[in-house]
């Protein structure tokens, strides 16, 4: 009992700490910045604004739903980073991926608009999850071909997605004689709404992609390799594993999951797509992965997290008159105390700590440093 | 038990009472140990005995719970190893830690900062004194040559150096013979005798008892955290020490019996295999291994060994040749195929290949068969019988672990060991390729090993032995190959061959280049 609370306390604690660390920091912000613009100082605006940002997020059955709501594609996208963070690759590209998912959802959505929603949802979701997958084929396709990093080519194909987008968007997509270039509704491959007003069925099946992803990891031989993969290359090579076409299928994989955290946002929320469309959840995916440690547990919590912060944000502003972005500035504190997880071992004497994050020294060290791939 | 002659000089290290505990273990279990100016003194245990504990705590990385230490008489603490340092303590590790792009006196003089004239090193003064120490101690070395183009052995001369020029009265060296050919290992025993002369103390690790009882003034035996017994050389023997090592009676020499080897198991004709640079590693090399025979291939390291063993197991593509397995060939096939028609292979490194240290013994026992039968069902991992292979094999193998579950990095390196030997040994198997296998293990695990192997050359598997120990090779062969610059420069029977001829055909080669090919065993 002793010896698992303790392994538990290993796990949770740099996230935890993390996240307590950011708060503070977040307040010595709004303090900051209120004494820097107004001249004086509130002590309780802090506590005023995290209540404002508490209320917003989980305080009413409405607030809740936009929290779940907002946390779909989060949990979605956190998959595919922590799915690739696993084989020891990182995934920057979840942001294009997502663009391309949203793409593929809304262009096969517009010609099903009229067909049966039991046919037009799965159809267009399957386009978007097709088309993220073909944008993570692509980088690992090319790591393991020809060496090339998977964070450099990650990031050119998250602009050529962009560029795609607009492409469409304004030409074979959009509705004629609209005043900006935009696509018609996705009518009937719109997701299914279950709770409130926009709780679509996302919020059913993004959990259950979090289960298969935990069942994959750990239940199947495919998963055993891809960690064996990311913790060790040399030791997978040796085992007979083939790391390229292992980079292949984890990349393919994890795009797939950013697809359908795109084709998600589209279909349940946006339902059509301006040229204007766009989103952060590709890079805020990187910390949520971070957050929850790979595990998909801890991935659900992480992005629920900050799915919160992200529905609470306007009430904050509203109630509180703290601007909306200092969401952002807890998002990034948060991930930036994680991936100093070292020092924070040091600083709080956490030995009972499991030694680092390993996928933060992924995320930290896999730039540049490239093991050779033969 | 010690000597009776009265110590002439006062010690110039003493340890008193040094308790170590970590959780679940008495790491260090109030050891005493004393080492006077001018002698060598060897410290023997085995792997987790507390050797290393001991060590780390004179070095300054790790606090004793309990216990004192005394440099020449004055109680200190040492607070970490730039002050172990400045008290003229140094060691020497096991796996060297120079920069091989560097010159020697670049990496003599880094983390140097007493060497800066302002903010400049003072490489001229640096020269000079790397130059007049090495004349004093009978090594020149050339300041200016970089470390990555020296021999393992100067490499090795380069760290004493370094300990010498921070003025080290007390030079600790781990294992420092491990990477040595004979020769080298008597030419650095020299340089150890000349520092000792001039009043250096000497700590050497060691857990070869020939060497320990060749070099060492004293031998201090160190089992299970305490200190079992301090021998003199000439009062002692091998089988003494062994004995106090492991505490229990050790065969030192395997009983390898008598082989009966079959038809032809592995055939390996006109092999060439380039290096990771593209350089000629292996180049050309005939072989036959027979069923139910050992063959020791003897060498200095990164003579090809590496390339060789990987190309047979599909892990490299040899640029020709044919390597054929009972008439099969399996050149240049994938590594699974290969494992798949009968070859296991026990990797050199067994951190960075042979195991994931931060997997579960479990799942290291299944790294190279989680994808067979019974161990996967169709797409999906079998843990229940991964498990119950797992507890079985831990049992077979007395592996010390506290459960299958246990992260392999919590195992001592004997341990990790027969996790490896566990997984491949348990297969019916035709080829056996065994590199480095008892590298850096204690006398039991080395004894338990090398049992196994020669239980599976009775079973009628051929074996492949590379090993830069050359006891090992000499002890379990039935032949030996001697491979120099890609090439197999002779052939000897296992069972007469001489450890001299051996050894200098492997340091240089020999006249003849004899092709290997065929050759028959005893």
């Amino acid at each position: 009992m002793r010896a698992r609370l303790i392994r538990t306390w290993g796990v949770l604690a740099l996230p935890l700490i993390a996240i307590a660390l950011s708060v503070l920091v977040g307040s010595l912000v709004i303090l900051a910045s209120e004494w820097l613009v107004a001249g004086e100082l509130k002590p309780g605006l802090a506590i005023d604004a995290y209540a404002a940002l508490v209320d917003g997020s989980v305080g009413s059955e409405r607030a809740i739903i936009n929290t779940l709501t907002a946390s779909v594609p989060l949990l979605l996208g956190g998959l595919a980073v922590g799915l690739a963070f696993k084989g020891g690759l990182f995934n920057i590209g979840v942001q294009g991926q997502f663009m391309m998912g949203a793409l593929g959802a809304v262009a096969v959505g517009v010609q099903l608009r009229e067909s049966p929603a039991v046919v037009a949802i799965p159809v267009s979701l399957l386009a978007g999850m097709a088309c993220g997958a073909a944008w993570g084929f692509i980088p690992g396709f090319l790591k393991a071909v020809a060496g090339a990093h998977e964070v450099v080519t990650t990031i050119m194909l998250n602009f050529i997605a962009l560029a795609v987008l607009a492409a469409a968007v304004n030409g074979p997509l959009t509705v004629q004689g609209s005043v900006s270039p935009i696509t018609p509704d996705v009518g009937n491959a719109s997701l299914l709404i279950l709770f409130g007003r926009n709780g679509h069925i996302g919020i059913i099946y993004a959990p259950i992609m979090a289960i298969l992803y935990g069942f994959l990891l750990f239940r199947t031989t495919r998963g055993f390799e891809i960690r064996i993969a990311g913790s060790s290359p040399d030791a997978a090579r040796y085992a007979g594993m083939s790391p390229r076409r292992l980079i292949i299928w984890t990349m393919s994989v994890s795009g797939m999951l950013g697809g359908m955290a795109g084709a998600t946002d589209l279909l349940g929320v946006s339902h059509q797509m301006a040229s204007s469309y766009g989103t952060t959840v590709g890079f805020d995916a990187i910390a949520i992965a971070l957050l929850g440690r790979t595990n998909p547990i801890g991935i659900v919590f992480a992005a629920l997290l900050f799915g919160a912060l992200r529905t609470g944000s306007a009430s904050m502003q509203i109630q509180a008159g703290v601007p909306a972005d200092l969401v952002g500035v807890l998002q990034a504190t948060i991930l930036f105390f994680l991936v100093a997880s070292p020092v924070l071992k040091r600083l709080f004497r956490l030995k009972s700590v499991e030694s680092g994050i390993e996928e933060t020294s992924t995320f930290t060290s896999t730039y540049g440093g490239e093991a050779s791939i033969r | 038990m010690t000597s009776d002659a009265p110590a002439v000089r006062a010690p110039a290290l003493e340890m008193r009472g040094i308790t170590k505990r970590y959780p679940g273990v008495v790491a260090n279990d109030a050891i005493d140990l004393d080492i006077r100016p001018g002698e060598i003194h060897a410290l023997l245990g085995e792997n987790g005995a507390g050797k290393t504990t001991l060590m780390n705590i004179l070095y300054g990385l790790a606090r004793p719970d309990a216990g004192q230490i005394l440099l020449d008489g004055k109680e200190v603490t040492i607070t970490g190893p730039s002050d172990a340092i400045a008290r003229g303590i140094n060691m020497v590790h096991q796996h060297f830690m120079l920069v091989p792009v560097l010159t020697v006196a670049e990496n003599i003089v880094l983390g140097d900062e007493s060497m800066t004239a302002g903010i400049f090193l003072d490489r001229t003064e640096a020269d000079r004194r790397i130059i007049e120490l090495g004349e004093r101690f009978g090594f020149e070395l050339d300041p200016d040559a970089k470390v990555g183009s020296l021999s393992v052995g100067w490499q090795q001369r380069v760290e004493i150096l370094k300990a010498l020029y921070r003025d080290a009265k007390i030079l600790v060296l781990d294992e420092p013979t491990a990477v040595l050919t004979p020769q080298e290992t008597q030419e650095i025993f020299e340089v150890l005798r000349r520092l000792a002369a001039e009043g250096h103390s000497i700590v050497f690790i060691s857990h070869k008892l020939y060497e320990v009882l060749e070099i060492a003034d004293r031998i201090t035996v160190i089992r299970r955290g305490e200190v079992v017994g301090e021998r003199i050389p000439s009062e002692t023997n091998e089988e003494d020490l062994a004995e106090l090592m492991v505490g229990r009676e050790v065969s030192l020499t395997a009983d390898r019996g008598t082989s009966h080897p079959g038809e032809s198991a592995l055939h390996i004709e006109g092999l060439f295999v380039k290096d990771d640079r593209g350089q000629g590693a292996v180049r050309g090399i005939d072989l036959d291994i027979r069923a139910g025979e050992i063959l020791g291939i003897a060498g200095v390291a990164g003579n090809g060994q590496d390339e060789l063993v990987e190309a047979i197991v599909g892990l490299r593509k040899p640029t020709a040749g044919r390597v054929t397995l009972e008439g099969n060939d399996i050149t240049g096939q994938k590594t699974r195929d290969v494992y798949g028609a009968g070859v296991a292979y026990v990797p050199a490194d067994r951190h960075r290949f042979g195991l994931v240290l931060s997997f579960s013994i479990a799942d290291n026992l299944v790294l190279t068969s989680y994808h067979r039968e019974p161990y996967s069902r169709g797409m999906l991992r079998n843990d229940a019988e991964i498990k119950r292979m797992a507890d079985e094999r831990i049992k077979e193998f007395d592996i010390r672990a506290t459960s299958a579950e246990a992260k392999a990095a919590t195992l001592s390196g004997g341990n990790q060991q027969k996790v490896v030997i566990a997984r491949e040994f348990a297969r019916d198997l035709k080829l056996l390729v065994l590199d480095q296998p008892t590298r850096g293990l204690d006398v039991g695990s080395v004894e338990f090993i090398h049992r196994q192997v020669i239980a599976k050359r009775d079973a009628g598997t051929a074996v492949m032995l590379v090993s830069a120990e050359l006891d090992e090779v000499l002890e379990l062969s039935d032949r030996i190959a001697v491979i120099y610059e890609g090439r197999l420069v002779a052939i000897r029977d296992g069972r007469t061959a001489d450890k001299n001829e051996i050894g200098i055909l492997m340091a240089t080669g020999g006249r003849e280049r004899s092709s290997g090919k065929g050759g028959t065993a005893a």
